[in-house]
């Protein structure tokens, strides 16, 4: 599992994270230390029955609306709201 | 004074809850302010449900202090985080609070933690430092460490907390309480702010193991609203939990007794496994092999489930949101980037690369697989043995500050507890004595009891047994 250097800019834009070039620096030379410990798992022999590990969930519920947060309660926490919804800055460009 | 001990006296009339929420707020102005377990906590509120408490129901009247990443309606949920810490009351009650409302107990205080869970030290943590009550020099472990400080402080009579890679098991080690990680499943997550869902589990912190047998007994159930929540009856905890270790076989892995474990710790934990020997509990050695990889393999699972998990702290609709973003994608950035500590951002960051095209398979496919070998090997010790002991900690608690600056050095002081989550079964910490270590006498170490998927009950009854001990 041998790897090609970490883009960190590349893996903080996919994770919508702004890094300083100080941050990238750091974080580079960490996160390559600990990919080069993570390195030992794909020395491992692993049987031929061994599959990865799926987390058992239950039945799901059966498909009926209810009651769940109401909006009032949601917009209490919302950082910026007007006309009962949540306002953000424009998504789409202007043609 | 343990719950259990509180719980009599308020049936005896000897004492009331708002009496006991009265005292324990003195004792947080006193202690608190060194010791720094609370976030914050709210007397009046909590006066109110004191006045009105029903000592009919098993909880009645009692304060549990909850970790601050345990959704409580109308309470403040920072996880530790600048990102809620100014701007988020929950608007809901996890399933977890609204069981032990309906048992009759009081949430108190909203406990400290190392950011989104993320550490094991409460270093982390982007509002306060929580320092050990056995030494104001030290950390108290983490991730719940204020939960466990406060316990052993004097300033909660138990706590919830909750455990991804042993963030109630390491801190209860360090601070001299007890803390239970149950079954992943047992205990719902509806309402915990998610770090790994497939990892992490809410549990109590407390003085004893009769009172965490209680407080399970309560938080413990099927939910609807968690998919992943077992739906499987829920025993009496407290049944055999004075049956003793007679004929009880006790495994002892060979891959946690190795080099790095402090003389002391060493010391009090076979010290305590001799004594259930004299009691009649059969010590039969083990073999964990893959327990050398248990470290590597939790540091590409947490990570990835965490970045996925922490991808809807964007800004949008609750929690930090960046003041003059140029468009929608940069408020997303600056909102993250603003909002987040370093030990989370470098998680997200790897969780997101070990995810991304082209390693996907090669790290977290093949980490799942070396997940279900050590899920393996436990599933095959506990078909000779019942429960299986170890140390929770290669050291006592180190002092704050002191971490080491390769970040794996720190994650590898994980060994033990990190196992018990990736298999998915339950663990508990107990105070196991003390001894001294880098120059302070009298730090606390923990014994660990691992048990079988859904094996609480033997789990518990060990413990009981190994307690008393002491």
């Amino acid at each position: 599992m041998s790897h090609d250097p970490i883009d960190v800019r590349y893996v903080a834009k996919l994770a919508r994270l702004d890094l300083t070039e100080a941050e990238v620096a750091v974080f580079q030379s960490q996160l390559e230390a600990i990919l080069g410990h993570v390195e030992s798992l794909s020395a491992i022999d692993l049987p031929g029955d061994i599959t990865a590990t799926d987390t058992q969930l239950g039945p799901l519920r059966d498909d009926q609306p209810h009651t769940s947060l109401l909006p009032e309660a949601v917009l209490l926490n919302a950082p910026d709201q007007a006309q009962s919804q949540i306002r953000v800055p424009k998504v789409v460009a202007d043609a | 004074m343990s719950l259990t001990s509180l719980r009599r006296r308020y049936l005896d009339g000897e004492t009331t809850p708002t009496e006991a929420l009265s005292q324990l707020a003195e004792e947080i102005a006193t202690r608190d302010p060194k010791t720094g377990a609370y976030l914050s906590h709210d007397l009046h509120l909590a006066l109110k449900d004191a006045s009105v408490a029903d000592l009919s129901k098993p909880l009645g009247g009692l304060p549990i202090g909850i970790k601050d990443n345990i959704n409580t309606i109308g309470q403040p949920c920072t996880c530790g985080s600048r990102f809620l810490a100014k701007n988020y009351t929950s608007p809901y009650d996890a399933t977890v609070i609204r069981k032990l409302k309906e048992a009759g107990a009081i949430p108190f205080g909203r406990m400290n933690m190392d950011e989104f869970a993320m550490g094991s030290a409460t270093e982390n943590s982007a509002l306060q430092i929580t320092r050990n009550p056995h030494d104001h020099d030290r950390i108290p472990g983490g991730s719940s460490g204020g939960s466990a400080a406060a316990v052993a402080d004097g300033t909660a009579f138990a706590a919830l907390g909750s455990d991804t890679g042993g963030s109630i098991r390491q801190p209860a080690s360090h601070c001299g309480v007890v803390g239970l990680k149950p079954t992943y499943g047992r205990v719902s997550r509806f309402g915990l702010v998610a770090f790994a869902s497939s990892l992490d589990q809410i549990g109590p912190l407390t003085r004893t193991v009769d009172d965490a047998a209680l407080i399970l007994q309560t938080i413990a159930g099927h939910d609807p609203q968690d998919s992943t929540s077992l739906d499987v009856p829920v025993p009496d905890y407290s049944a055999e939990i004075d049956l003793g270790v007679k004929g009880v076989r006790i495994g002892i892995p060979k891959e946690y007794f190795g080099e790095g474990i402090h003389p002391g710790v060493r010391e009090n934990v076979e010290s305590r496994i001799k004594q259930l020997e004299g009691l009649g509990a059969v010590i039969v050695p083990i073999s964990l092999p893959h327990t050398e990889h248990a470290v590597a393999t939790y540091y590409v699972i947490a990570p990835a489930e965490a970045s996925s998990n922490l991808s809807r702290f964007d800004g949008i609709r609750y929690g930090n949101r960046a003041p003059n973003p140029a468009n929608i994608i940069d408020l997303y950035h600056q909102s993250r980037e603003l909002g987040f500590g370093s030990e989370v951002r470098r998680r997200i960051i790897l969780g997101t690369y070990v995810l991304s095209s082209g390693y996907y398979d090669a790290y977290y496919t093949r980490a799942q697989k070396v997940r279900a070998l050590i899920t393996r090997d436990f599933k095959q010790a506990f078909e000779t043995v019942d429960a299986i002991l170890s140390p929770v900690a290669p050291t006592p608690a180190r002092k704050i500050g002191s971490c080491a600056e390769d970040p794996f050095q720190d994650y590898l002081a994980d060994i033990f507890t990190i196992p018990a989550n990736l298999a998915g079964i339950p663990a508990m910490s107990i105070p196991c004595g003390t001894t001294s270590f880098d120059g302070s006498d009298n730090l606390p170490v923990g014994l660990q009891i691992l048990a079988p998927h859904l094996g609480e009950a033997m789990m518990l009854r060990v413990a009981k047994s190994a307690e008393g001990l002491a």
